[in-house]
């Protein structure tokens, strides 16, 4: 195989494992003031992704990382060209990352609201605007040289002078990535409403399971839509259509799961899911990597926009020795935090202006 | 302002930022993994509680680090597209590696340190945070590497199709001396930082004879530490300014507002007038000084701006090839100032609380406050110094820092995340200050639940130990 295709599909590995973990904290942050009735419900609900969180994160900027070396000009074209929606994806990662570390750490009704507000946001707003950029990346947006390229500029070997000229406008207006963005947005919503289901007990889980079937269906119909239609630009329909097909119907095997109250089982095939229409939109796209609505000449591709054969060689050494490793570590945190959280264990805020416990203050 | 002047503001004030919660994780982390192994290997409540005590300042610290860090990753597309396109293929490499093989490791295991206390054993706790520990040096190695690329490029060629940088030699990237020295100067640096936020916080409680028997260790240890990275940094801090002058002969002369090339060249410890001018006067001069700080010899040669100008428009063609001089020469001095007067704060800490002693006296406290922030600027006065100083150069001789911006960002685009940035960065910065001064007038906890591991209670009921 191609070094290039082999990083080809390791960005595609990253974003699955991105999409996978963080969906499930991103959720459980969405649902937040839906199945968080009151702040014992909330904690209980923040303190099961607690452990887990920063470290899901880092598979987007690993993934962003992994792009910059292996693919530089998609790196650069992607990250000037979606300028806006990236800034306000990294607004909301920053309130969101802060609100989970700060939240408990003064004891004020008010404050708590505040960062629970942050949470929401900073939930919501990234699988939409990340769902966005995906349909923009795959079904096409307005790349291509800047007026007054030569002509001649060798496109086959290196995309240099290739950038996104639309505006942020541009991508808001595709309703193909509106659509891709909503259904992230819902699609996340059930898979944290799983997770917690998962790792919740009592009245939390209860909430959850209800909110997974309902906010599921919601999401089935929006993938189904989102996902047939992302066949329109698929290079091989006739391997992404089974690929999306079987992904649909382990979505609402997912949702039978959480019917019966195997919540291992529907949190499995919830992940599946995201994984298989994620592995459908990039295998569809292969070898291009970022589709040019102006004309399919300009489109990136795994060859016009990589690193040369001697960095791809070096990073696939790295990337196969480190991410076994990685996984198993994360992989044992989950192990280590596997019990299901309630109400009940939640103990008292520990801040100072409170004379309770272990970390309260000395003035008590 | 045009895009480019932006998007260097946009870039400075956002690396300046997230460099002031680097170095605080950077140093504090070992505070708290030194303290937390203390406590193990002696089993002294009081080194639980300090565990505990910087434990909390560590993580409202380093949240902000990692959100604010989380723009850096992608700050190079977004500002700096054609850099990025020039040398992705060389720089790339080491930011992924940051990636696969720090952050994952930092961000894991500190949320295993946060609430494994009574999920792990004792001493697989206690390796949680040595492990974050080592992912946060990991970190900062493969970044300082990537940024010593920028200060001088090695191991790679320019591809003669594309025009574009190509690695063929990772191991010097990695390991060629600006990259090492960088990194034991800035960990060192970081140390300094710390210990200095360490002792400091100690010796106030002190100063209000609040906890005694728990912060005269700190203070001690954290003084101890300031004395020892002071020494390091100097060391390194010299090796680093004899590869600078072979290097970047340019950002030496600037350093020193030094315009024509001359042996024995002094090192002036104070100037008056126009630095940026021709005419500035020094008021305080260490003969022979900067010849020994870039050569070795008190009256080697060091070059001049105006000869090194001549030089590389030979070379490059024409430009302006000099840093802004001002920044250079105070940068370079307020660094090395703020860090040699806060290891002069900590010898004198170190004799006021001799034998036993507890001073009082609010002008030791006062002082002490303040010393927490002079080598966090002298740390901050570092980086703009080495990266102004590289101007006109992203990447020292190979490409210029206005051929690096992206060329379809538009002034208002840049203005808006520019704003958008500040103004969160701000509001954060006050929270976070509020926060750690709350938590330091608490004090450390006065009940610390010992040994809260324990498979024997694992039923179902049990209250977390810890839980945000
Ligand atoms: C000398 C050290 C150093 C330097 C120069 C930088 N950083 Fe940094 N960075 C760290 C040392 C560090 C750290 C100590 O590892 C942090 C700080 C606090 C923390 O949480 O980890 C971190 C956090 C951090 C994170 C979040 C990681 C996570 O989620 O755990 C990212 C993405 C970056 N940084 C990226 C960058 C980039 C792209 C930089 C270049 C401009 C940069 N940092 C400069
Ligand atoms: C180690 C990783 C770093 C890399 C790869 C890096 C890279 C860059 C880049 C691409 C620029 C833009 C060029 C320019 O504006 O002049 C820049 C500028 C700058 N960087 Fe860094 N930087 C790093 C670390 C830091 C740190 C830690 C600081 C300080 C806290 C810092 C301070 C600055 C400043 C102040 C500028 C603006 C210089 C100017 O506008 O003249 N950098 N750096
Ligand atoms: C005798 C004392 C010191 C000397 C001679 C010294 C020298 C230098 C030199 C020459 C550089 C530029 C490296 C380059 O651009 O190639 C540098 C950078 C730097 N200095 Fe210092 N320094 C000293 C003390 C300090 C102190 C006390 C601090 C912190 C408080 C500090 C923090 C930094 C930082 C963060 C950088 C940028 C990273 C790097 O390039 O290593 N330095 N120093």
């Amino acid at each position: 195989m191609e070094l290039v295709t082999v990083w080809f599909i390791l960005v595609a590995v990253l974003w699955i494992g991105y999409l996978v973990l963080d969906g499930f904290d991103l959720g459980v942050g969405m649902l937040l003031p839906f199945i968080g009735k009151d702040d014992l419900r909330r904690r209980v609900m923040i303190n099961t992704i607690g452990p887990v969180w920063d470290g899901n994160e880092v598979w987007l900027l690993v993934a962003g990382g992994a792009t910059f070396a292996a693919f530089p000009l998609w790196y650069a074209t992607l990250f000037s060209g979606f300028y806006l929606a990236l800034f306000l994806l990294l607004l909301a990662l920053i309130l969101r990352g802060v609100a989970f570390e700060y939240r408990g750490k003064h004891d004020s009704v008010r404050w708590r609201a505040g960062w629970d507000k942050a949470i929401f946001v900073g939930s919501v707003l990234p699988p939409l605007l990340l769902g966005v950029a995906f349909g923009n990346i795959f079904g096409g947006s307005k790349i291509g040289p800047i007026a007054g390229t030569p002509a001649d500029f060798p496109l086959a070997t290196d995309a240099g002078p290739i950038n996104y000229l639309g505006s942020f406008f541009d991508l808001l207006l595709n309703p193909f990535a509106l659509v891709i963005g909503v259904m992230l947005v819902l699609v996340f919503a059930t898979h944290g409403a799983i997770f917690l289901a998962l790792k919740t007990g009592g009245e939390v889980r209860e909430a959850s399971r209800k909110v997974a079937v309902r906010v599921g269906l919601a999401a089935a119909v929006f993938a189904v839509v989102g996902l047939l239609w992302a066949q329109a630009y698929s290079g091989r329909v006739a391997i992404t259509l089974p690929i999306v097909l079987i992904a649909a119907l382990l979505w609402l095997a997912g949702i039978g799961m959480t019917l019966k109250g195997r919540d291992g089982w529907a949190f499995l095939f919830s992940a599946g899911t995201i994984a298989l229409a994620v592995t459908a939109l990039f295998v569809g796209a292969f070898p291009n990597i970022m589709l040019s609505s102006i004309d399919s000449a300009f489109n990136l591709t795994v060859h016009n926009a990589s690193s040369q054969s001697y960095t791809l060689t070096v990073m696939t050494i790295v990337a196969v020795i480190m991410t076994p490793i990685v996984l198993i570590y994360q992989g044992w945190t989950y192990w280590v935090f596997r019990k299901r959280i309630s109400t009940s264990q939640i103990p008292e805020q520990s801040s100072p202006g409170r004379a309770d416990d272990r970390f309260a203050s000395a003035k008590s | 302002m045009g895009a480019l002047d932006l998007a260097r503001w946009q870039f400075a004030i956002t690396t300046v930022y997230h460099f002031l919660f680097v170095p605080l994780t950077l140093g504090t982390v070992w505070f708290v993994a030194g303290f937390q192994t203390a406590y193990f290997r002696t089993g002294k409540e009081k080194y639980l509680k300090l565990t505990k005590f910087f434990g909390k300042l560590f993580l409202i610290n380093f949240a902000m680090g990692v959100v604010t860090g989380i723009v850096q990753e992608f700050q190079f597309g977004m500002n700096w597209s054609e850099y990025s396109r020039f040398v992705g293929d060389v720089f790339g490499a080491p930011l992924a590696m940051e990636g696969l093989l720090a952050f994952f490791l930092e961000s894991t295991f500190i949320g295993l340190w946060i609430f494994g206390w009574d999920r792990l054993p004792k001493k697989v706790h206690l390796a949680t945070i040595w492990a974050a520990a080592i992912g946060t040096m990991l970190s900062a190695y493969f970044i300082l590497a990537a940024n010593a690329w920028m200060q001088h490029p090695v191991g790679y060629e320019i591809s003669a199709t594309t025009g574009r940088a190509v690695l063929n030699n990772i191991g010097l990237v990695l390991f060629q001396n600006t990259a090492v020295i960088a990194f034991f100067h800035t960990i060192s640096a970081s140390f300094l930082v710390a210990g200095s936020g360490v002792a400091a916080i100690g010796a106030w409680m002190l100063m209000k004879d609040r906890q005694v028997d728990i912060f005269r260790p700190a203070v001690k240890i954290g003084a101890v530490v300031v004395l020892l990275s002071a020494v390091v940094v100097s060391i390194t801090g010299d090796m680093d300014a004899k590869i600078m002058v072979k290097q970047q002969p340019m950002k030496m002369a600037a350093a020193e507002a030094l315009y024509n090339t001359t042996d024995k060249a002094p090192f002036s410890i104070l100037s008056i007038g126009d630095v940026a001018g021709d005419s500035a006067t020094a008021v305080i001069e260490v003969p022979g000084l900067t010849s020994f700080m870039a050569t070795g010899s008190f009256d080697g040669n060091v070059q001049g701006i105006n000869d090194l100008q001549a030089q590389y428009e030979q070379t490059y063609g024409p430009g302006n090839y000099a840093p802004y001089v001002p920044v250079s020469y105070w940068g370079f001095r307020l660094m090395i100032g703020l860090g040699l007067i806060a290891a002069a704060w900590a010898l004198w800490a170190l004799w006021r609380f001799r034998g036993g002693r507890n001073p009082k006296g609010k002008a030791f406290g006062i002082i002490s406050m303040f010393i927490t922030l002079g080598p966090l600027l002298g740390i901050s006065a570092g980086w703009i110094f080495t990266e102004m100083g590289r101007q006109p150069w992203i990447v020292f001789g190979q490409q210029k820092t206005a051929d690096a911006v992206s060329p379809l960002v538009s002034p208002a685009e840049v203005w808006i995340s520019m704003i958008g940035f500040t103004l969160v960065y701000l509001i954060l910065a006050i929270i976070e200050l509020r926060l750690l001064l709350r938590y330091i007038r608490a004090g450390a906890p006065e009940n610390v639940i010992e040994d809260p591991y324990d498979d024997s209670k694992n039923d179902a009921d049990k209250q977390l130990y810890f839980a945000y």
